[in-house]
């Protein structure tokens, strides 16, 4: 393969992304819809409850539901939206394949035909560079029930190491630090401990915008007199009304948080016999921690000592506590070490597993949380069990009723699989729920690998900007096309309904999993009937596992409006706040709270290290990327919803006013951002509420407004998470208006 | 069935994160399906992430009503002010131009002055406005006063507000600091004040003087 079958322009013509505004039966308030269905939204990690109304098989309009306890009818402009994305013009309603003579360069292809198209391919390739040569990307959008079965075809249908997800730039710094922990990688608390805090402190989260409704619960502990603390470059809305805020240098938390902590031992401020009685590891850190004075701390952190030494009086005095952070420390080369930062200011607390003292990461996916734990990550099987183990291997072995020696072992990371694409020794690649053409740093990298391929079959709703690049699409289905369970940011596992049946030759996405495992003829132990016998089959593969979903059923999840896990029997509740003392798992066996077969959980020493990519005189300035309130990540749906794109039409550079004043940019100028690896052209927003040495782009969009052209493909060597958060820029003002000015409408 | 006597309406600025959930929740409305009521504005973007939602604040004296040469604008018992009457509006922009808190949106289209009426298809049926129900802030929040009471300490609501000469009551609530007694909001004034955004402690960004620190 060599290039995309056809102009950008004809195949946006063809497939979008055109926008969506409500008409017809979404405008006729006189039609009475047919049925109300109880479900959630499909974007984000906080999965608010919304009841999406439905009349002839099309989703026309929404309601509140104010009984659901996470949101009580709360919704971003996302949720109110979302019901848009559905009977869109540019749905994918059959398959096709690629022709450069078709219009926008796909011609629709018979669904049968086209599936056994991609097993002959998929044969074709292992059969001439083995297995693993054949490489899945899935998604932590789909559901649990979904994410297990890509897993288990990946593993045993199509017995290649090499899948992984588009949670490993997401979730995979916390996930990893958490492990290392407290042995469990899940929020600590209900979104509920929040209001009860004295103290709530933000790190790298833009809890406005990626997690609106969690705003409320900030603000409601700050109603009953707790502070605020804000770690961000930005002044985010969150941070507006904030008590304290420190303006991290990006790239820098851990530096900020061995700072704090430092003081924080120095004053008393600590829990010695929480650290004593439930910890390992203190003394090594706490002699860590010892070089991080508060004027060194200023120095790196740039932030002032004064701000320093207020923080950790505040975080440090407090009787209760929630610490929540979210990508902002997270997607750094450095990334597992800001989270055991964090971590270590909240363990040598000893503020945990206790009403109002909690500790969360906010995940970003819909199903950011379930997504990871069940088997389609490169080194895990269900229930976060280690694909290394032999024990785990065996386990999950007997559930597929294979022999252990038939599970592949480890794969590699999603980035890494584009590296292998380049040195040819993955030839083939299945997607799904992944657009890697936008998501993924330094992107023409990602555009040339996948016309690299001998074959790529993509499987989406949509004909995202990587599935422009595939031989074969298989149109799947919407959220709300099928139904499963997914779990929220809190650990709650919920139930998503179905609400409308997928339209035309598209189906439900395990339905296609499954067909291409029956045109392989190798179709044992996938033929699941519907998704309640994936789930029931998860739920045995998962009991005795640390996600353990095995009490959970269908009608507990609708009953108790969301069970958390771990769940080990049907007769148990569920459990909303982990680490409480006296708590039993199956680690620890009573040993203690933690995940450990002591009981106890681990200070890790949290070592800084500068970005990958630090400024110089060629690239002076730091890129930071991050979303808006209005989009969702690549903008596959976000960017097909006309009211959306409305609200937040284009990328924007952001830049404090004394950086534009010495560039010469003033608001809305063309502004050129450039790092080693590519250049984007953009509008400028002249803010006060950004770092002057810093600038902000969002991420949501493709082509020549992507600013993943520009970001870093360094990453961290523990979670492999990608460094979107720092990389070092030149800034200019552009002489002329970038080429899409004017052929492109905003959202393409 | 009607909006409950003691369930009012409470718009709490500080708390808006700019999100535009009201906005979009509002043109889902059954009244003006597909035209969204509510105004929402950045106070300097430039400066803050400050913003503020507009719903109408259903005067005790509409001026909207007042000012109508028409009689189109009227007020329900309850005191809700509605969109002007169809057969009666001559689409003058007179309410548009002399409602003190710019609410009025002259629809050309449907030669039709619309706005803010509380919801009424969802409040007549005990529902909460739309607007208030999706709010993920809580700077939209419709319930009893004894409810806010409880929800809020920082603030108090108020529903006076002062235009030059004029005072106006309204049935809509604004939430106003604790900390300071107020007779009324003096709205004409307020416009001359610069947006402070710099109650944060040791913010080094919104200070005037320059950052602490570059690279």
């Amino acid at each position: 393969m060599a290039t995309l079958p056809a102009a950008p322009l004809e195949t946006i013509e063809q497939f979008g992304p055109h926008l969506s505004y409500p008409a017809g039966a979404r405008l006729d308030t006189a039609e009475e819809p047919d049925r109300q269905v109880k479900t959630h939204c499909c974007f984000c990690g906080q999965q608010c409850g919304i009841q999406l109304k439905i009349k002839d098989n099309v989703v026309v309009g929404f309601e509140p539901w104010e009984d659901f306890p996470f949101n009580r009818g709360m919704l971003c402009p996302k949720g109110v939206r979302r019901y848009l994305q559905g009977a869109h013009p540019d749905r994918l309603l059959t398959a096709y394949e690629r022709d450069a003579a078709a219009p926008g360069g796909f011609r629709p292809l018979n669904y049968q035909a086209a599936v056994e198209r991609v097993a002959s391919e998929i044969n074709r390739i292992q059969s001439a560079h083995g297995a693993d040569a054949f490489a899945v990307l899935s998604g932590a959008s789909l559901t649990t029930e979904k994410t297990y079965l890509m897993g288990k075809f990946a593993r045993m249908c199509l017995r290649t190491a090499n899948i992984d997800y588009n949670g490993r730039l997401c979730m995979v710094s916390a996930g990893a630090a958490n492990k290392k922990s407290f042995g469990i990688d899940r929020s600590a608390n209900p979104w509920s401990d929040i209001p009860q805090a004295e103290v709530v402190l933000i790190a790298g989260s833009n809890v406005a915008e990626c997690s609106p409704i969690t705003t409320n619960y900030v603000w409601q502990a700050r109603e009953r007199g707790a502070k605020v603390i804000v770690v961000d470059p930005r002044i985010t809305p969150i941070a507006r009304t904030c008590d304290l805020f420190l303006p991290v240098k990006p790239g820098r938390d851990v530096a900020l948080f061995n700072g704090i902590l430092h003081l924080m031992i120095e004053q008393g401020w600590i829990d010695q016999e929480f650290i004593d009685r439930y910890t390992v590891g203190f003394e090594r850190v706490a002699e860590h921690v010892r070089q991080w004075t508060p004027q060194r701390t200023a120095e790196v952190t740039g932030v002032t000592e004064k701000a320093i030494r207020q923080a950790a009086q505040w975080w440090g005095q407090a009787k209760t506590s929630f610490l929540l952070h979210a990508r902002g420390i997270e997607h750094h080369s450095h990334g597992v070490q800001n989270v055991l930062s964090t971590i270590n200011i909240v363990l040598a607390t000893g503020r945990l597993g206790r009403e109002g003292c909690g500790y969360g990461t906010i995940t970003g996916q819909a199903n950011g949380q379930g997504g990871r734990e069940h088997g389609q990550k490169c080194d895990q099987l269900p229930g976060w069990r280690d694909i290394d183990n032999p024990e785990h291997r065996a386990y999950i072995a007997k559930i597929w009723q294979i022999s252990p020696e038939e599970l592949p072992g480890k794969g590699v990371d999603a980035y890494e699989i584009f590296r292998k694409i380049d040195r040819g020794e993955i030839r083939g690649l299945l997607s799904i729920c992944f657009n890697p053409k936008v998501s993924l740093p330094d992107n023409n990298f990602i555009g040339r690998m996948l016309d690299k391929l001998d074959f790529y079959v993509a499987i989406d709703f949509f004909l995202n900007e990587s599935a422009r690049h595939a031989n074969v699409v298989l149109p799947g289905s919407l959220q709300e096309e099928d139904e499963g369970v997914v779990t929220s940011a809190e650990g709650r596992v919920i139930k998503i309904n179905k609400c409308v049946d997928p339209p035309g030759d598209a189906r439900e996405d395990w339905r296609i999993i499954q067909d291409i495992a029956q045109a392989l003829g190798r179709q044992r132990g996938f033929t699941f009937d519907s998704p309640r016998q994936i789930f029931d089959e998860l739920r045995r593969a998962s009991a005795g596992g640390v996600a353990d979903y095995s009490g959970i059923t269908y009608e507990k999840v609708e009953r108790q409006m969301g069970v958390f896990w771990p769940c080990p029997s049907e007769d148990h509740p569920g459990t909303p706040r982990l680490f409480e003392p006296g708590s039993w798992n199956p680690v620890a066996q009573g040993n203690g709270p933690f995940y450990f077969a002591d009981g106890k959980a681990r200070f890790n020493v949290a070592t800084y290290a500068p970005p990958a990519e630090d400024v110089d005189a060629d690239y002076p300035l730091l890129l930071t990327t991050g979303r808006v309130v209005s989009h969702f990540l690549s903008g596959t749906q976000t960017r097909r919803i006309g009211p959306l794109v409305d609200q937040y039409p284009e990328p924007r550079v952001e830049l404090h006013p004394q950086l534009a004043e010495q560039l010469g940019i003033a608001d809305g100028d063309w502004t050129t951002v450039e790092s080693r690896r590519g250049a984007c052209t953009l509008r400028a927003q002249v803010v006060r509420t950004i770092r002057p040495d810093t600038v902000f782009v969002p991420y949501h969009w493709a082509g020549l407004k992507s600013i993943n052209q520009v970001t870093i493909a360094a990453q961290d060597p523990i979670s492999k998470i990608p460094e979107y958060k720092v990389c070092a820029v030149r800034v200019s003002r552009a002489s002329s208006p970038p080429a899409y000015a004017g052929v492109f409408e905003p959202q393409q | 069935m009607s909006v409950p006597a003691n369930h009012e309406f409470f718009i709490d600025p500080g708390r808006c994160i700019g999100c535009q959930a009201c906005v979009h929740a509002c043109s889902e409305c059954d009244t003006h399906r597909g035209h969204s009521m509510i105004h929402l504005e950045y106070i300097d973007r430039g400066l803050t992430t400050q913003t503020t939602p507009v719903v109408c604040m259903h005067c005790d004296s509409p001026t909207c009503a007042e000012v109508c040469p028409a009689d189109a604008i009227k007020r329900t018992a309850d005191g809700v002010v509605q969109t002007a009457r169809k057969p009666r509006c001559i689409a003058c922009n007179n309410c548009v131009l002399a409602c003190p808190f710019g609410v009025p949106k002259m629809m050309s289209q449907f030669e039709l002055m619309m706005k803010c009426d509380m919801c009424y298809d969802r409040t007549s049926t005990g529902k909460k406005p739309m607007c208030a129900t999706v709010c993920p802030s809580g700077a939209l929040y419709f319930g009893t006063r004894e409810e806010i009471e409880a929800l809020r300490t920082s603030a108090v609501p108020t529903n006076r507000f002062r235009f030059g000469g004029q005072v106006i009551h309204t049935k809509v609530n604004m939430m106003v600091p604790a900390n300071r007694s107020v007779e009324y909001v003096d709205v004409a004034s307020a416009l001359n004040e610069a947006p402070t955004g710099q109650d944060i402690e040791l913010n080094i960004l919104t200070d005037r003087r320059p950052a602490a620190t570059t690279t």
